[in-house]
């Protein structure tokens, strides 16, 4: 059965007065994610397709193509969890 | 004459691309890139020295203890101490403060003393002087800075007193790069009695460093910012003071002899002469020989090459800074009295935001507090993005660097 451990590579507690979290997504799945975060987040703004500025179920995050993605405002890690599980499985 | 494209021959990761941009790297305050004389005389220890040092007399020991040796002597002479028995080995500046603190600290330190540390410390600074004021009971007090990032000095004279027993001060702000006056401090200090710790992590990959003149009780930085490995780093420290003070860990290599009293069943131990007495166990030998080569390579190239190609890089990358409208910088702007780190956030972006959309250009930046929080805290800043220089860096680099700037401002 899959798991978000299959997608994500690394979640970093950013240092800095804002708590946010930024997920690194496994290189070689980076486009599976995109193209599946895409199809569940609204999509609020887009920077020449590699930058997302994106809502899901009231969180706001931004996700790069890259792979990486920022969330803010969310209380503690089991919070992105349930946001990741949501997003990805 | 310094060619910073020459330089950059020698630094096999910047002919890397990352999300298919050419690297940009500008987290040098955080660790610096190797040039290949270092990897290969790492590779070359790893195959042909490696054993341990000390004590063994076959020839591989004979020789690895003369390669270790011999980085101290390096070591001593690029910062210009009396020599070996004046430079420790250490992880890092991290170990090296820590050293101090339990070293010299805890046996010197009592209730009603005062250690002076500045409010532009990095964390590693800070820390080991509040735990062990937990145990001894002496106050820690924060010298304050000023609005442009500097040191008010008029304030840390009126704060010093003979109840200071030592000063713990960066020489260079890993935030806002700014250099403090440490022989200032020092000569201060010591007209109150008390002793200097230096942090040079930030000062001795980018400045030349002469500790005679300087007068500074204890210099503590590390090697990997310096063109070296990670895991290495020295403790300078003056020979009387070090010769009075107890070791930091026991173990091997830091003992004379451990002989043992059959009658008392007690052993009686003596140390070893310095700066052994202070490296405990088996060293990092080949991190001390990586460090040996970085020396060398940079004082091939001139520390005051270095400096004024960062102070010229710092001015360039200020002056186009400043043209971005939404780009606001901190520290002072006269380059004249810091490094090559330039502190700043982009109105409406997190810090995190802006370094990662850097990311995805190729250029990479820090972002956070740096460790640094109680400045930020005094500054009343959320976090802060940083870029930092060093002797590979262009200004063709700081050039694409200003074009995704504005970039971002467009976000």
């Amino acid at each position: 059965m899959a798991s978000v451990e299959d997608y994500v590579a690394r979640i970093e507690e950013t240092c800095g007065e804002e708590k946010d979290f930024i997920v690194i997504f496994k290189y070689d799945k980076k486009e599976q994610v995109v193209a599946k975060i895409l199809e569940k987040a609204k999509i609020e703004k887009s920077i020449s397709a590699i930058i997302f500025e994106l809502t899901f179920k009231d969180v706001s995050f931004r996700l790069y193509g890259t792979g990486k993605a920022i969330f803010r405002n969310l209380k503690d890690k089991s919070e992105l969890r349930n946001v990741l599980v949501d997003l990805l499985l | 004459m310094f060619d910073p494209y020459k330089v950059r021959q020698d630094f096999p990761i910047l002919k890397r691309k990352i999300n298919n941009h050419p690297l940009i790297y500008f987290d040098n305050a955080a660790t610096s890139q190797k040039p290949k004389q270092v990897i290969e005389v790492i590779k070359n220890f790893y195959e042909n020295h490696n054993a341990n040092v000390h004590r063994a007399v076959h020839t591989l020991s004979q020789e690895a203890s003369e390669l270790y040796e011999k980085a101290h002597e390096e070591v001593a002479n690029f910062i210009n101490a009396n020599g070996v028995e004046e430079v420790v080995f250490v992880r890092g500046t991290t170990e090296a403060i820590n050293l101090v603190a339990y070293a010299w600290g805890l046996r010197n330190l009592k209730k009603g003393d005062e250690v002076i540390v500045s409010l532009m410390e990095h964390h590693s600074n800070i820390v080991p002087w509040e735990i062990l004021s937990k145990i001894n009971g002496f106050n820690v007090k924060y010298a304050e800075v000023n609005g442009d990032g500097t040191l008010n000095y008029e304030a840390f004279e009126d704060m010093i007193s003979s109840k200071t027993k030592i000063v713990c001060i960066s020489h260079v702000s890993n935030f806002s790069g700014v250099i403090n006056d440490v022989k200032r401090v020092a000569k201060v200090a010591h007209e109150h009695g008390a002793l200097t710790l230096i942090d040079g992590a930030q000062s001795v990959p980018h400045l030349p460093i002469n500790v005679k003149d300087l007068d500074v009780d204890f210099l503590a930085f590390s090697g990997h910012k310096m063109l070296g490995p990670t895991g290495i780093g020295a403790l300078y420290g003056k020979r009387e003071i070090l010769e009075e003070m107890e070791p930091f860990q026991g173990g091997g290599e830091m003992i004379r002899e451990v002989s043992f009293n059959t009658i008392t069943r007690r052993c009686s131990i003596t140390w070893n002469d310095l700066p052994w007495k202070f490296e405990a166990g088996t060293p990092n030998v080949c991190g001390g020989v990586g460090l040996m080569e970085a020396v060398r390579y940079l004082r091939k190239l001139g520390m005051e090459n270095v400096k004024a190609h960062e102070c010229m890089l710092t001015e360039y990358a200020m002056q186009r800074m400043q043209g971005c409208q939404k780009v606001k910088i901190y520290g002072p702007k006269d380059v004249s009295i810091k490094c090559g780190i330039i502190p700043f956030n982009v109105e409406g972006l997190s810090s995190h935001d802006v370094a990662l959309f850097l990311d995805n250009y190729g250029i990479m930046i820090r972002s956070g507090f740096h460790c640094a929080q109680p400045l930020h805290e005094i500054f009343k800043l959320r976090s802060s993005a940083r870029v930092s220089f060093y002797i590979y860096n262009t200004r063709e680099e700081v050039d694409r660097f200003i074009e995704v700037l504005k970039e971002i401002e467009q976000v």
